[in-house]
């Protein structure tokens, strides 16, 4: 047998200080390239007498925006303002359309592989549909086929509560608190930790004696019953702003605007797709044992799932369902197409065609977008961390 | 002695600079050039307004922007088809133009301070003088835009109209509610649905979109004017030759209106005494030379599309389904602004 000649160690620090070398000289050599291309840039924008800079974040932006989570005026606000305005308006369709495709994605994920034919074929269908449409068309679908066919502003529909719903959107009665609502919230976020409590005791017995505890009743208590005590004591201080008919528009009232339904609509079901796929992948990951050993244990099929199969499909979906809300949060820019004010639609697009500097705005909103996606990545990978197999 | 030397070498210097710098100015536009050696001019246009820049179903390019672009394209290679129509958004059009995609931006742009001079661009010359306004459904029975207070607004992004309709809410304490998009289609596509209670675009823009609404008639331009929107061709700053081509052609057009030399009359013209007449065709002096044309450019630019005039009633005027009065576009000597500056 021949013998293994091992590198001697002198001849191994030295690969490594080469290796060290190397890598050096390749940060000098991208940073030096990085300089050359941001000098290059800076002087073609000077030689082409295009005003450069950062220094329109502080001038007056003078137009209005549709859609607006913070303060925003067009007479005072600032460009920089717009911007936060807009990336508000992206994470709240980001966050509120992950939610959403999320659950729907769960639910389609686990009827594709239910044993009831009509159930899961409905779901087969549904991935298949959606996700070989392009989101783009889906999108100008909800917008202009579905939200634009309700009725027209004199025709609307009155909703059970004092809401209205026509083609400028769905107008929701605004909650307005006063005073000695705050103890009603107390009271509330207090009923929520003591159930915490409670099911922590509840969790506890059961690893002791092996009986669950059934703790609806005592939750529904803390939660719901108790805060309404308190709301009635304190003689109900909440009134509802209903939204009402105006000369041209509605007044008053929660203003859900068609731009953003549309929008939300859309990367949800779409997404919900994929992750209805992701979600069926990390199922059928979960070896079949599994179940027939639950099913031994005398589980039922509801608590078998929940208990067993998902908790394991879990480490198999989380990585896929990363790069969904990825796409998903990256998709949200297709709102330009329908006029919902998000970062693209706001910043990239009014705010660099005001004023024109096209690299910065650019430059800034694709790290905006870097920096949101590696963000949520980072999440999902410590939640993937905290799932996966504890190897003892 | 010395200085004597230093003199005559300094004077020399000049000369000889002055000479060079002379040459430089005649026909070295490196713009024109580069048109020249591509053989078709590419003109940054509409593509979705009518009377100004809207292909036709044959995908033939027409309107009164377009009809500019072939102007020039007469001027330069006595051919109205070698242009290239490059269709561009409000949004996009000045990276287009900055870029180099675009010889020439012809996409009624209006000439502001801002955009003249931060974003490396020049304007060439007024060629319609517009002015905002809003467009409402008859049902409405809204007779004046100052009772549009709580009204929703449709308006197109990345436009001085995005700007002038928060300013004109603002100056008269109205409350607005504007409802941005991306393009002049959508934004229009939107308040017909009745998404918006009004549309706001240049006055010209709402006779031509209200062509398109479901039922034109339905809806009525409000009598208001609320702001000032000189639209002008624009080109990339730092090729004065190439800006006098552009200005020139659009003063040659409106000079062969005042002169009354039109697209019937003009190879008549050509023997005409009138030394006006005479230097505008290129029959005396050298003024397309010093362009780096012919001299006979603006022969062949009213050749082709016609004068001023022509060109307006033709696209946008009484000879056009939109019937736009000539207005603040009528030439001087009739109560307007055209003025053709004097060739010569």
């Amino acid at each position: 047998m021949p013998e293994i000649v091992r590198p001697s160690s002198s001849s191994r620090t030295a690969r490594r200080a080469g290796n060290i070398a190397l890598q050096i000289a390749l940060v000098v050599v991208a940073g030096g390239l990085a300089y050359a291309a941001i000098h290059n840039v800076a002087q073609n924008l000077a030689n082409a007498h295009i005003t450069s800079g950062f220094g329109f974040w502080n001038n007056t932006a003078g137009f209005d925006i549709s859609q607006t989570l913070i303060d925003y005026s067009a007479s005072t606000s600032t460009f920089g303002r717009a911007f936060w305005v807009g990336l508000l308006n992206t994470l709240l369709v980001g966050a509120l359309g992950i939610v959403f495709a999320t659950v729907l994605g769960f639910v389609i994920g686990i009827a594709r592989l239910s044993r009831n034919w009509l159930v899961a074929h409905l779901a087969g269908g549904y991935v298949e549909l959606i996700r070989n449409v392009p989101l783009l068309l889906q999108l100008l679908f909800w917008y202009n086929a579905v939200l634009k066919s309700l009725p027209q502003l004199r025709g609307s529909v009155t909703l059970p509560g004092g809401g209205l719903l026509n083609n400028r959107g769905l107008f929701l009665p605004r909650p307005e608190f006063a005073s000695g609502f705050g103890s009603v919230l107390a009271v509330f976020l207090c009923g929520i930790v003591a159930t915490g409590v409670v099911r922590m005791w509840a969790r506890r017995r059961q690893d002791r004696t092996g009986a669950p505890v059934n703790i609806v009743w005592p939750a529904l208590g803390l939660i719901v019953v108790l805060p309404s005590i308190v709301f009635m004591l304190a003689g109900a201080p909440l009134s509802f702003s209903v939204p009402r008919m105006g000369r041209f528009n509605v007044i008053g009232g929660v203003e859900i605007i068609p731009e953003f339904a549309a929008l939300l609509l859309a990367l949800t079901i779409y997404t919900a797709a994929f992750i209805a796929e992701a979600v069926r992948a990390g199922i059928l990951a979960v070896p079949h044992g599994q179940t027939e050993a639950a099913q031994a244990l005398g589980l039922r099929s509801g608590p078998m799932l929940r208990f067993v199969v998902i908790p394991q499909a879990m480490r198999v979906i989380v990585p896929p369902l990363t790069s969904q809300y990825l796409n998903l949060i990256k998709n949200s820019s297709l709102a330009v197409a329908v006029g919902y004010p998000d970062l693209v639609q706001v910043f990239a697009g009014s705010v660099l065609n005001l004023t024109g500097q096209a690299v910065e705005v650019i430059a800034i909103t694709m790290a905006v977008y870097l920096f949101i996606s590696l963000v949520t990545s980072l999440l999902m990978n410590l939640y993937g961390y905290a799932i996966a197999v504890e190897e003892r | 002695m010395n200085h004597v030397m230093k003199r005559v070498a300094t004077a020399f210097a000049i000369a000889m600079a002055l000479a060079l710098g002379t040459q430089a100015a005649w026909a070295q536009s490196a713009t024109l050039k580069a048109v020249k050696d591509r053989g078709e001019l590419n003109c940054g246009s509409n593509g979705q307004l009518a009377g100004f820049g809207l292909p036709d179903p044959q995908g033939n390019w027409t309107g009164f922007d377009v009809d500019f672009c072939r102007a020039l394209a007469a001027a330069i290679f006595n051919d109205q088809t070698k242009v290239k129509f490059v269709p561009l958004i409000a949004a996009n059009r000045f990276t287009a133009l900055q870029s180099g995609e675009i010889d020439v931006l012809s996409r009624n742009t209006t000439w502001t301070m801002e955009r003249d001079t931060t974003l490396g661009i020049d304007f060439a010359a007024v060629n319609y003088f517009d002015g905002q306004g809003f467009m409402v459904r008859k049902s409405l029975k809204v007779n004046s835009a100052l009772e549009l207070n709580d009204a929703s607004v449709c308006v197109q992004q990345g436009t001085t109209t995005e700007l002038n309709l928060a300013d004109y809410f603002r100056q008269n304490h109205m409350s607005l509610k504007s409802v941005t998009f991306a393009t002049a289609d959508e934004a229009i596509k939107a308040y017909d649905t009745s998404r918006c209670d009004s549309y706001t675009t240049d006055s010209s823009g709402l006779y031509g979109e209200r062509l398109r609404l479901s039922d034109p008639s339905a809806n009525i331009v409000l009598p208001e004017i609320i702001s000032k929107e000189p639209l002008s061709p624009a080109v990339r700053q730092g090729d004065d030759t190439w800006e006098d081509i552009v200005r020139w052609t659009h003063f040659a057009m409106v000079d062969a209106e005042e002169l009354g030399v039109n697209q019937q009359n003009v190879d008549d013209m050509l023997k005409s005494d009138a030394p006006d007449i005479r230097r505008l065709l290129g029959v005396e002096g050298q003024f397309g030379q010093s362009l780096g044309l012919t001299n006979d450019w603006a022969y062949h630019v009213i050749k082709a599309v016609g004068n001023y005039g022509e060109s307006f009633e033709r696209n946008v005027g009484q000879g056009s389904p939109l019937k736009i009065a000539r207005g603040l576009n009528a030439l001087w000597t009739k109560g307007g602004l055209q003025y053709g500056l004097p060739i010569r």
